[in-house]
C-alpha cells in the first residue's frame, strides 16, 4: 500500500531517467541519509564508530571499485588490496612531500595514482580472459605489495616497515575522534557512491554491461574494447586507491604493506558476492556483513564462556570462526546466489504489490 | 659457475615438478566441471595434517595412509555433494566463490581436529646429495627431490593411462568435452563428478606427503596452491602435459631468478616472479601453452 508508484506521472525527460523515479524511493534515501548523517553521529559508541561503522564503509568503497570492474564490466580481479596499497601509499607520500598539500586532494591524488597502476595491470585484459585473467591480477597483488616493501623512498625509509599516517586535517578543522573520522568517510563515500550509481546508468556503464555480457558482441556493435576495459580498470582503481588511503587514515593509523594482504583482497571479493555482483547496494550490504560476522562470532564465543562456563580455548574458537565463515559464504551462494541486494529486490516487489499475492 | 647454474637449474626443474604435483589437482577438476577448484591447497594441508596426526596416535605407516586415503575420497565426495552439486549451472564466479569459502572451511577444520602445531613427515627418504653425482660431476642433486619428482611421474603416467584407457577415464574426457552432449549419451554426471572429485583428494595426498615430508606439515602448506596457480595458467587450465611443463619451467625460471637476478633487486622475488613471467607468456599465448583454442562467435 505505502509503496506503489500508481499517479505518479512524468512530464519530463529528465524526471524519467531520473536516479530514483519512486517517490517512496526517494523518501527512503532521504532517511537512511538523514539517519547516517545526524542521529548516528549523535547516538553512536566510540567503539561502534571505530570497529564497525567505520571499516564497514571503507571496505564498501572498495567493494564499489571491484564491483564495478567485477560486477559491471565482467573482469574478475583478485588484486584489490593491492590497488588499495597503492592509494595509501600514494596519498601517504603526497602528504610528506609536498608541504600544505590539502588532505583530499591528496586522497584523491592517491586514487589517481592507483588509477595509473591499475590501467597498466589491465592491460593484459585486452588479450586474457576469465580465470586466467584472475591469477594475472595475483601478480599485481604480488609484486605491488613486494616493491612497497623493498623500495625504501616509499616508506621513507622508515626501518619498522609500519608508518604512522599523518594526521587528518582538513581547512584547519583536524578530525581525529571517531565521530569525526566516521563523518568525513561517510561524506567521502557518500559522493563516490552517487557517482558510481549514475557512472553505471550513463553511457560507459552500459558498455562495460555489454562487454560483461559479450565482449564479442559488444565489439561488433561499436564498443571500444580497449577504451571501455581500461577505464573500468582505472574507475575501479581509483576507487580502491581512495579507500586505500581512507584505510590508513581513518581506519588503521598506519600506513604498512602488511595490511593489504591478499586476505584482504579475497574479503573484498566475498563482499560483492555476498551482496550481490553487479550492484551498488550490494556493496554496503556485503561489505557489512562480512565486517559484522566476525564479531558477532567473538560475541558468541565471550557468551559461552561467561554465562554458559563453557571455556572454549582461543585457538579452538579462531578455527570454528574460519569454519563458520566458509560454510556462510557457501551457504549464501547455495541459498541466493545474486546476494543480499536480489533479496532487497524481491521484497521491494512483494511490497509492490502488498497485500496481494500477485 | 656453469656447474653452479646447472645446479639451480636441476634444482628448480625438481621443484617445478612439486608445483606440478599440486596444479594437476586443479587440472583435474577444472576438466571434468569447470570448477577452477581454489581448496585444492586446503586439501594438501588436510590430507598431510590427517596423515602426521593419524601416525602420532599410534597408526603404523601404511595403515594412516590407508586411513588417510579413505578420508580424503570421502572428503572429495562430500565436497560434491554437498557444495558443487546444489550449485550446478551456476556462473563460474560463484562457484570459484564457493572453494574460497571451503578452502576457508577445510583448513579450520583441518586444524580444529588436529591443532596448529608445525609437525615433522618423516618418508624415509634422505634430503642430501647424490652423492655419485656430485663426485663425478661436482653438481649437488637432492635424492628426495629426484623420488619425488619420480613419484610425480608415475602419478601422471598413471592418470593419463586412466584417462585414455578405462571406461570411467573415457566418461570423463567426454564429460569435459560437453556436459549436455555427456548427459545425453547417458554418462552420469554426478557420479563422475564424484570420482573426479575423489581422485582429487588422492592427489592431494600425494602432495601432501611429498610438501609435507619438504616443509614440514604446517599452516605454509595452503600456500602451496599459490605457487601452483601460475604454473596452471602457464601450462593451460584443460591440460594434464600443460601442468607438467608449466612446473619444470615455472620451478626453473624462480630459481634461477632467485639465485641469480634476486640479490640485485633486493630478494624475495619468488613470491611475484612466477606470477608475471607466466602473464608474459599469456600475452603471447591467452590460452596457456596446451590450453584449449577458444574459438568465440556470436
Amino acid at each position: 500500500m505505502l509503496y506503489r508508484e500508481a499517479g505518479q506521472f512524468k512530464s519530463t525527460y529528465a524526471a524519467d531517467s531520473a536516479m530514483l523515479p519512486i517517490r517512496q524511493d526517494r523518501i527512503g534515501l532521504a532517511l537512511i541519509l538523514l539517519i547516517a548523517f545526524v542521529v548516528i553521529p549523535l547516538t553512536a559508541s566510540p567503539y561502534l564508530f571505530s570497529a564497525i561503522l567505520i571499516p564497514c564503509l571503507i571496505l564498501a568503497l572498495a567493494a564499489l571499485g571491484l564491483n564495478i570492474l567485477t560486477g559491471y564490466a565482467g573482469q574478475l580481479s583478485l588484486g584489490t588490496a593491492a590497488f588499495m596499497a597503492v592509494g595509501a601509499f600514494a596519498s601517504y607520500n603526497f602528504v610528506l612531500r609536498i608541504p600544505g598539500i590539502p588532505l583530499l586532494l591528496a586522497f584523491a591524488g592517491g586514487g589517481v595514482m592507483a588509477a595509473a597502476v591499475g590501467i597498466v595491470f589491465g592491460l593484459p585484459s585486452l588479450r586474457i580472459r576469465g580465470f586466467y585473467l584472475a591469477v594475472a591480477t595475483l601478480a599485481a597483488q604480488f609484486f605491488i605489495i613486494w616493491f612497497l616493501t623493498k623500495v625504501g623512498w616509499v616508506t621513507n625509509y622508515n626501518s619498522s616497515g609500519v608508518i604512522t599516517a599523518q594526521p587528518m586535517v582538513i581547512a584547519g578543522i583536524a578530525f581525529d575522534s571517531p565521530q569525526e573520522k566516521y563523518l568525513l568517510v561517510l561524506s567521502i563515500v557518500t559522493l563516490l557512491a552517487l557517482a558510481a550509481k549514475n557512472m553505471t546508468r550513463a553511457n560507459i556503464g552500459r558498455q562495460w554491461m555489454a562487454i560483461r555480457d559479450m565482449d564479442v558482441a559488444a565489439e561488433v556493435i561499436g564498443i571500444r574494447l580497449v577504451r571501455a576495459k581500461l577505464l573500468a580498470f582505472a574507475v575501479s582503481s581509483f576507487y580502491c586507491g581512495v579507500a586505500g588511503a581512507l584505510y590508513a587514515y581513518a581506519y588503521l593509523g598506519t600506513v604498512e604493506p602488511e595490511a593489504y594482504s591478499l586476505d584482504l583482497s579475497f574479503r573484498i571479493l566475498f563482499m560483492i558476492i555476498i551482496g550481490g555482483v553487479g550492484t551498488i547496494l550490494g556493496a554496503f550490504l556485503g561489505s557489512a556483513f562480512i565486517v559484522i560476522i566476525p564479531i558477532l562470532l567473538t560475541i558468541v564465543v565471550r557468551f559461552l564462556d561467561e554465562t554458559l562456563h563453557l571455556s572454549v580455548a582461543s585457538s579452538v574458537a579462531s578455527n570454528v570462526e574460519l569454519m563458520v565463515f566458509g560454510g556462510l559464504i557457501i551457504f549464501f551462494l547455495i541459498v541466493e546466489p545474486h546476494g543480499l541486494a536480489r533479496i532487497w529486490q524481491i521484497t521491494k516487489e512483494k511490497l509492490r504489490l502488498w497485500p496481494f499475492p500477485h | 659457475m656453469i656447474q653452479f647454474v646447472f645446479e639451480v637449474f636441476i634444482g628448480g626443474l625438481l621443484s617445478g615438478v612439486m608445483y606440478s604435483l599440486v596444479a594437476l589437482g586443479f587440472v583435474l577438476i577444472y576438466k571434468a566441471s569447470g570448477v577452477f577448484n581454489f581448496a585444492q591447497g586446503s586439501l594438501v594441508f588436510f590430507a598431510a595434517l590427517t596423515f602426521v596426526g593419524l601416525t602420532e596416535h599410534g597408526l603404523s605407516f601404511p595403515v594412516a595412509l590407508a586411513v588417510t586415503l579413505v578420508v580424503m575420497i570421502v572428503l572429495g565426495l562430500l565436497i560434491e555433494r554437498l557444495v558443487l552439486r546444489p550449485l550446478v549451472n551456476q556462473p563460474q564466479i560463484s562457484l570459484f566463490m564457493a572453494t574460497i569459502g571451503l578452502s576457508f572451511f577445510i583448513e579450520g577444520l583441518a586444524q580444529l581436529l588436529w591443532g596448529a602445531n608445525v609437525r615433522g613427515l618423516e618418508l624415509g627418504i634422505q634430503d642430501e646429495p647424490i652423492k655419485w653425482l656430485s663426485d663425478t660431476a661436482g653438481i649437488n642433486v637432492s635424492k628426495f627431490d629426484l623420488v619425488a619428482a619420480g613419484i610425480a611421474a608415475v602419478l601422471v603416467a598413471g592418470l593419463g593411462l586412466f584417462f585414455s584407457r578405462t571406461r570411467i577415464g573415457r566418461a570423463l574426457r567426454a564429460v569435459a568435452d560437453d556436459h549436455q552432449a555427456a548427459l545425453a549419451v547417458g554418462i552420469p554426471l554426478q557420479q563422475i563428478w564424484g570420482i573426479v572429485w575423489a581422485v582429487a583428494g588422492f592427489v592431494a595426498l600425494v602432495a601432501g606427503m611429498l610438501w609435507g615430508a619438504r616443509n614440514g606439515v604446517q599452516f605454509a602448506l595452503t600456500f602451496v596452491a599459490l605457487k601452483a596457480l601460475p604454473v596452471l595458467i602457464l601450462g593451460g587450465f584443460e591440460s594434464i602435459p600443460g601442468a607438467i611443463v608449466g612446473g619444470l619451467i615455472i620451478g626453473a625460471t624462480e630459481k634461477l631468478a632467485e639465485v641469480f637476478l634476486g640479490p640485485h633487486v633486493g630478494g624475495g622475488i619468488e613470491g611475484w616472479f612466477p606470477y608475471v613471467l607466466a602473464l608474459l607468456f599469456l600475452l603471447v599465448r591467452p590460452e596457456g601453452l596446451f590450453g584449449e583454442k577458444i574459438i568465440r562467435r556470436i
